[in-house]
């Protein structure tokens, strides 16, 4: 036996959405579906930008790659804004209380200043490089096309400022909430040799003006090399001089990687497999960025965690271009 | 070690403000290009106050909570069949406005403020913008899904996104938006942030919440219960901007003070369609529009100008033209509406006598004068089986797009007319704040995308108007549009009301 509770049923008149229906079918739809395909503008733009007067708002032609449909793009994780913040505030809590933890058991007076030294100056300084990679996504956010694209752009530029304001709190708890630490940081981040390579590329990024490019340097080059050479080799690195108790401050950045990765390789693998031309300007441009970005991360990673560590990242990269299809 | 305390303040400036760096390897202007180029000049953005210091973390955790509290609302609305809840099913007319006209528009504002959050050389400024642009997709994407339930069971909201494109009284918020959204990421700020987010959010999105309220529309009155805390945000963001432009040099008073002129205006055109909405759509009232414009202009409006005048910032140009038009303009708009009503994707209809008596007590002055006669003679032709359309396109005016049909404030039964010749061609507006905004930069104002005009050059669908309604505009003929009465929402709603009423099913069997 089960309990029935009667209600009146209406009959409804339609489904979902026409937009909707005309891109998914006859049928109810979810919430993603009617939250993210086809409700940007598309056309009969009343004005041109005085910021950019050779081009419409939403114009398509403010990248080289060519979509037939911008809103074939789909989201493995199925994110609007609901699901996001969602998903993200699950996240934090968990990071919260790791923080909490952390500073309440003293775990940074376990941690040997040799430790502490090296964290602040090869982790730390990133909450720098995590501000443009947030102006990066939100450059790509503000000049694509397809909302279902674009939000994950938002997402992904919120994200990273979340990203710099833990880092930021690393530097805190590692040195009694004083700001020395941040002080410090800074200034490897500003003329430290490691770190300049690393400065430059993202200056140089943020003077981008193909916003696909930006997502191929800023999310797909720069970050599968430097998160790999962060947030794991870094983190075994540290581990193994007695720093384990950074991967408490530092799991939302992996979990975050894990979970910002199945879109960006979901994003790459239908821009690249649309046709010959995405592809081979795709893979240009990964050629330049690749190049450059090897060459700038190097110092860091030598001292980050020694020999051979950026290879070992390159082999990470190069394997998720293949998944692509590059 | 014990931990030192750290103030809040402090706090988010470590984790916000002292994340930019001065770039050495490129140029600031390569990295920040737009600018200079409107004149305003900044000179330490340093100065900036932080309106809000949320951090993400804290961004995540209460946005969090109010969409689960949100979307249990809106499943138990669903689950329930909520819609049959509200008071009449001509309510119903001013969500369809709502999705169709206002939702879009939260797009745009995402999408500007994302140009603005990346645009703007201050952190401070470029991450409140971010935050921003996040909440007015999150408004966007609620507004869809508190209405998806309402498409199922009422027609005209099924296309809302293809109609935004292309109808006609559309074009008057969309080129809003898209006027802002072309413009400098300064003059976007006064447009967006202040003039409409600060100004006129009282008579704009809260209307219609309101109304939600009053008529038993709980999935959007939720809407609107949880976007407050991200409203009061913006608002505080809309201050800070003109004040931070206003302190930061005397050459930007007057760039600022003709954007609000601009901006106040073209946002007061906008609200005609909210002042019909609130006068003649909601079987509930909440207040009349003239009292709505009283409350939130005059006197909120009145002493935050006051305010402003230590900066050397004055009340708006036309504001007097706006107050003057209170007494009219609902019942102007109304009446456009209705004639057109054969066009339009929602039903108009006339007021009941009861309403017609509450229009006479809110506008002792203008209504029983100049609009009941009117109203009663098509209520008369309906009532004898020809109820009036008028056939002929109207003219639109080239700045806010609105039929011409608004009158002279100082002779209200002639119709308002201004024109301007640019480049040998004319062009006509409703008003003297929109021909004004015109000859500033007509340049961009020719540009318009005029629906009537782009219908008699071919460029929608065709020259009949099935084509332009039915095929082009995809109105769905004979559904959508028409009168309320008769219309297949009336049907609905009255058999779901006989079939419901369980007491009038027992009174019958004995």
């Amino acid at each position: 036996m089960s309990i029935e509770i009667k209600t009146a049923t209406l009959e409804p008149i339609r489904h979902t959405f026409e937009h909707t229906k005309r891109r998914f079918g006859d049928k109810p739809a979810s919430r993603y579906q009617e939250a993210s395909y086809d409700i940007a503008p598309e056309q009969n733009f009343h004005y041109r930008p005085l910021w950019q007067p050779e081009k419409e708002l939403f114009d398509q032609s403010r990248t080289a790659v060519r979509m037939e449909d911008w809103n074939v793009h789909k989201d493995p994780r199925q994110y609007y804004y609901g699901t996001y913040v969602q998903a993200r505030a699950k996240l934090q809590e968990v990071t919260e209380s790791n923080y909490a933890f952390f500073e309440k058991r003293g775990l940074a007076d376990r941690m040997n200043d040799e430790v502490k030294a090296k964290i602040i100056r090869c982790l730390v300084p990133l909450r720098h490089a995590e501000l443009g990679a947030n102006m990066n996504n939100m450059f790509a956010f503000s000049y694509g096309t397809a909302t279902v694209l674009n939000q994950g752009f938002l997402y992904q530029s919120m994200d990273r400022l979340g990203i710099a304001q833990y880092l930021s709190r690393i530097g805190l708890l590692l040195g009694g909430n004083s700001t020395e630490n941040l002080v410090a940081a800074k200034e490897f981040w500003m003329s430290d040799p490691a770190w300049q390579g690393i400065r430059r590329y993202i200056e140089n990024a943020l003077c981008l003006k193909d916003w696909f490019e930006v997502f191929i340097a800023q999310d797909v080059v720069l970050d599968t090399l430097l998160y790999d050479l962060m947030y794991r080799q870094f983190d075994e690195a540290i581990t193994e001089q007695g720093g384990s108790d950074l991967a408490m401050l530092t799991e939302f950045m992996q979990e975050w990687h894990k979970d910002s990765s199945r879109w960006v390789d979901a994003t790459l693998k239908t821009t690249v497999g649309e046709s010959e031309h995405n592809r081979e300007t795709i893979a240009g441009w990964i050629t330049d960025w690749q190049e450059k970005a090897v060459a700038d991360l190097a110092p860091l990673a030598e001292i980050a965690v020694g020999d051979g560590a950026i290879n070992a990242s390159v082999d990470v990269l190069n394997k998720r271009l293949a998944k692509a299809g590059l | 070690m014990s931990n030192r305390k750290i103030n809040m303040k402090e706090k988010y400036r470590l984790l916000t403000r002292d994340l930019e760096w001065e770039y050495s390897y490129r140029d600031y202007k390569e990295i920040f290009p737009m600018e200079e180029f409107e004149g305003i000049k900044i000179t330490d953005w340093s100065k900036w106050e932080d309106p809000f210091r949320l951090t993400m973390d804290a961004y995540w955790k209460y946005q969090a909570e109010k969409e689960k509290k949100l979307y249990a609302i809106l499943d138990a609305f669903a689950q329930n069949n909520g819609q049959q809840n509200v008071t009449d099913a001509r309510y119903v007319n001013a969500i369809k406005l709502f999705l169709t006209g206002i939702s879009p528009g939260e797009h745009q504002a995402a999408m500007g403020f994302g140009h603005v959050g990346r645009q703007l050389g201050g952190v401070g400024a470029r991450v409140a913008c971010q935050m921003q642009a996040i909440d007015e997709l999150r408004h966007v994407q609620t507004q869809i899904h508190a209405m998806s339930h309402y498409n199922k069971f009422f027609d005209g909201f099924q296309d809302f996104s293809h109609m935004h494109d292309r109808v006609w009284y559309l074009s008057v918020p969309k080129s809003f938006f898209d006027d802002a959204r072309t413009a400098g990421p300064f003059e976007y700020m006064v447009a967006i942030g202040f003039s409409f987010e600060y100004v006129l959010t009282n008579l704009l999105f809260v209307p219609f919440m309101s109304g939600a309220a009053y008529n038993g529309d709980m999935a959007t009155v939720t809407f609107g219960f949880s976007a407050q805390s991200d409203e009061a945000r913006h608002m505080t963001l809309g201050l800070e901007i003109i004040k931070f432009l206003l302190e930061q040099h005397p050459d930007n008073v007057p760039i600022v003070q003709r954007w609000i002129n601009k901006w106040f205006w073209r946002g007061t055109r906008m609200l005609a369609l909210v002042a019909m909405m609130m006068d003649y759509m909601l079987p509930n009232k909440v207040m009349s529009w003239k009292e709505a414009w009283e409350v939130y202009f005059e006197e909120a409006g009145g002493a935050l100008f006051k305010d402003l005048a230590r900066y050397g910032i004055e009340m708006p140009a036309y504001a007097k033209t706006a107050i003057a038009e209170k007494e009219h303009i609902s019942h102007q708009a109304w009446s456009i509406f209705y004639n057109y009503g054969h066009a339009a994707a929602f039903h108009t209809w006339m007021p009941t006598e009861e309403e017609m008596d509450w229009l006479s007590e809110k506008y002792p002055d203008t209504f029983d004068k100049y609009y009941r006669p009117r109203f009663e003679k098509w209520r008369e032709m309906e009532a004898a089986g020809e109820r009036f359309y008028n056939p002929t396109l109207p003219m639109l005016c080239q700045t806010c797009q609105i039929p011409m049909g608004f009158t002279d404030m100082e002779d209200p039964t002639s119709t308002f007319y201004r024109q301007s010749e640019y480049d040998g061609e004319r062009y006509n507006f409703c008003s003297d704040g929109c021909k004004d905004i015109f000859d500033y930069e007509p340049e961009k104002y020719v540009q318009s995308w005029l629906p009537v005009h782009q219908i008699y050059q071919g460029n929608c669908g065709g020259a009949e108007m099935e084509e332009v309604l039915g095929e082009y505009y995809k109105i769905n003929l004979g559904v959508d549009n028409m009168d309320f009465h008769g219309s297949p929402d009336e049907q609905r709603w009255n058999a779901w009301h006989n079939l419901s009423s369980a007491e009038d099913k027992l009174k019958q069997a004995s």
